[in-house]
């Protein structure tokens, strides 16, 4: 379950954090992060997630208690190097207005003295890297679209190749389609670079997406619950953190189970609705064998989520789901029941596993 | 009131060189003012409980008379053309000192939060992210302060510089209004360049200003 080598790549020893006006942001936390894995810390605001994201990279100094990354506690070494050798992804506006995009990326290769010339080279590679193309680089930040800038930021914490990622919401000022494209890409890049990532979060749903484990704050700062996605919707441990999940949190668990493994039948014949192929045996429509109304498909392939055949065997009329392989050829269909049936099994398991 | 035209062409040496000492006098003010502002609005800009205090003492400094200002250097500096720098770059901090805090002011807290974020020392953050993002700011309180000296440097007529206001003087004490006129068309045409000087310079320095596309 665990990504990379089980290593912890960040510990918190009971860090404390109370500001100078009196509120306490971080209580008495002890929390490890493991290497290559992707920790999400989520909450309502005011929970201190965010306090605790920035005291990774000195950001905020935590009042007592050790944060120690790659072993080594942060409060001995020099902020500034420190930061330099951790990504940092914000919100927005995070990107220099009077750079181009290319010198935005080279920020931290030449705070760290690598040279214009090879700077320059870094940044048009991660261009690549986070799907923009060559000539973004001369632009300005202004110049770009917000998902494009979210993009520049991504490659900016990525230009000096740290093997610590912190983000800060860095997808929240983004129109929801542009937010899945974003999430889609970071699991992509994630699965090439392995890279230690901590994502600070209010969107549970955006954590269950991107986290191998999910830390739950309250306010105050205390943490409630860190576990990993499946376990957390499954048995979350009291009846705050069953709140933030929301109602529809066992809906969100099928969303991380997969519908490979689930029985598929043939396409049943003489039925009032028939599934209607083109010649290359590719879904096209249910059509009515009495009215001749014809309903859109969407066929599901053995990667795509529990979820999205529950939904889809809800809109289809004759509530089968067409199955098909990665090139989109029909093998076969699926019933209501056998999902049902799987989504209830996947549910008890969860939940009694190592209860 | 004509224009006596041969008086010009006789004198075109001398005007060359009063316009000359007059941009002089004008520009080493502003450049002096620049630098005593600079450090003045950083420290302004940082300490909250003195921005007050050194805002308000180049207000003061603004509403002393120019020819008092003259006067009360003359026991320091003499008759001479440090006396006339020193008076019109007291007059320049008002707006440069103001526009300098104001533009750093106006510089995202994101932005420098993320300057720090990526390691960047603050010396280095003021120099290349919160001078630079400041820059139209500064450089419209440059403009203003320019063409305030520009017009200024006549008073130092008083203490016998002024460059083209010597102009004025001479057409006065000798009822012959020619050089004064001259020396008014000088003096704005002065104004007129240096300001599309400035303008251009601005434009060359924040390339992220502009409107359209870079080349794509």
């Amino acid at each position: 379950m665990q990504p990379g080598k089980g290593l912890l790549m960040i510990q918190f020893d009971t860090v404390h954090k109370r500001f100078p006006n009196g509120t306490t942001a971080v209580h008495d936390l002890t929390l490890e992060m493991p290497e290559g894995g992707v920790t999400v810390l989520v909450g309502s605001s005011g929970c201190g997630k965010t306090t605790t994201l920035r005291m990774i990279n000195r950001m905020v100094d935590p009042t007592s208690g050790t944060i120690r990354v790659g072993g080594k506690d942060v409060l001995e070494q020099d902020a500034a190097e420190l930061r330099r050798s951790i990504g940092y992804v914000i919100q927005q506006s995070g990107l220099f207005p009077h750079r181009t995009v290319v010198d935005n990326i080279a920020t931290v290769p030449l705070l760290l003295g690598w040279g214009r010339r090879k700077a320059r080279a870094r940044a048009a590679e991660l261009l690549e890297t986070v799907g923009l193309s060559a000539d973004t680089g001369k632009r300005y930040p202004h110049q770009l679209s917000g998902g494009q800038q979210q993009r520049v930021g991504v490659a900016r914490a990525l230009a000096a190749d740290p093997p610590v990622l912190l983000m800060d919401e860095p997808f929240g000022a983004v129109d929801p389609v542009v937010r899945t494209q974003l999430q889609d890409e970071l699991l992509r890049l994630q699965r090439e670079l392995n890279k230690t990532i901590v994502f600070v979060t209010h969107d549970i749903d955006e954590a269950v997406r991107l986290g191998d484990r999910i830390a739950v704050f309250r306010t105050g700062g205390h943490l409630v619950q860190c576990a990993a996605p499946a376990e957390l919707l499954a048995r979350p441990a009291d009846t705050f953190v069953a709140d933030f999940l929301g109602a529809e949190r066992g809906l969100k668990l099928l969303s991380l189970t997969t519908l490979a493994g689930v029985a598929k039948g043939p396409a049943p014949k003489g039925a009032r609705w028939q599934l209607t192929l083109d010649p290359a045996r590719k879904p096209l429509v249910w059509r009515d064998g009495e009215s001749g109304t014809e309903i859109p498909v969407r066929p599901l392939r053995d990667t795509d989520s529990l979820l999205s055949a529950l939904n889809e065997s809800i809109a289809a009329p004759s509530g089968l789901v067409a199955r098909v392989d990665a090139d989109g050829v029909l093998t076969g269909v699926t019933s209501r029941e056998d999902i049902h049936d799987r989504a209830g099994h996947v549910h008890s398991e969860a939940s009694t596993v190592a209860a | 009131m004509s224009v006596d035209w041969s008086w010009i062409a006789d004198h075109t040496d001398d005007l060359t060189a009063l316009t000359l000492s007059h941009l002089q006098a004008a520009l080493t003010a502003v450049l002096l003012g620049l630098l005593v502002s600079l450090p003045l609005a950083v420290v302004a800009h940082r300490v909250r409980r003195l921005r007050g205090l050194l805002l308000g003492l180049s207000n003061v400094l603004f509403t002393i008379p120019s020819i008092a200002v003259f006067v009360l250097l003359l026991p320091v500096s003499g008759l001479t053309r440090t006396t006339t720098v020193i008076g019109l770059t007291i007059y320049t901090l008002v707006v440069l000192l103001r526009n300098t805090v104001e533009g750093l002011d106006s510089v995202p807290a994101k932005t420098k939060e993320a300057a720090k974020a990526m390691g960047t020392r603050p010396l280095r953050t003021l120099l290349t992210v919160e001078l630079p993002l400041a820059l139209p700011v500064i450089m419209a309180g440059v403009r203003i302060a320019t063409v305030m000296a520009i017009s200024l440097v006549s008073v130092a007529t008083y203490i016998g510089d002024g460059g083209l206001g010597q102009l004025f003087t001479d057409g006065f004490q000798r009822n012959f209004p020619t050089p004064v006129i001259v020396g008014v068309v000088l003096t704005l045409l002065l104004a007129l360049v240096a300001d599309a000087l400035l303008v251009t310079l601005q434009y060359v320095l924040t390339p992220w200003t502009r409107r359209q596309k870079q080349g794509a």
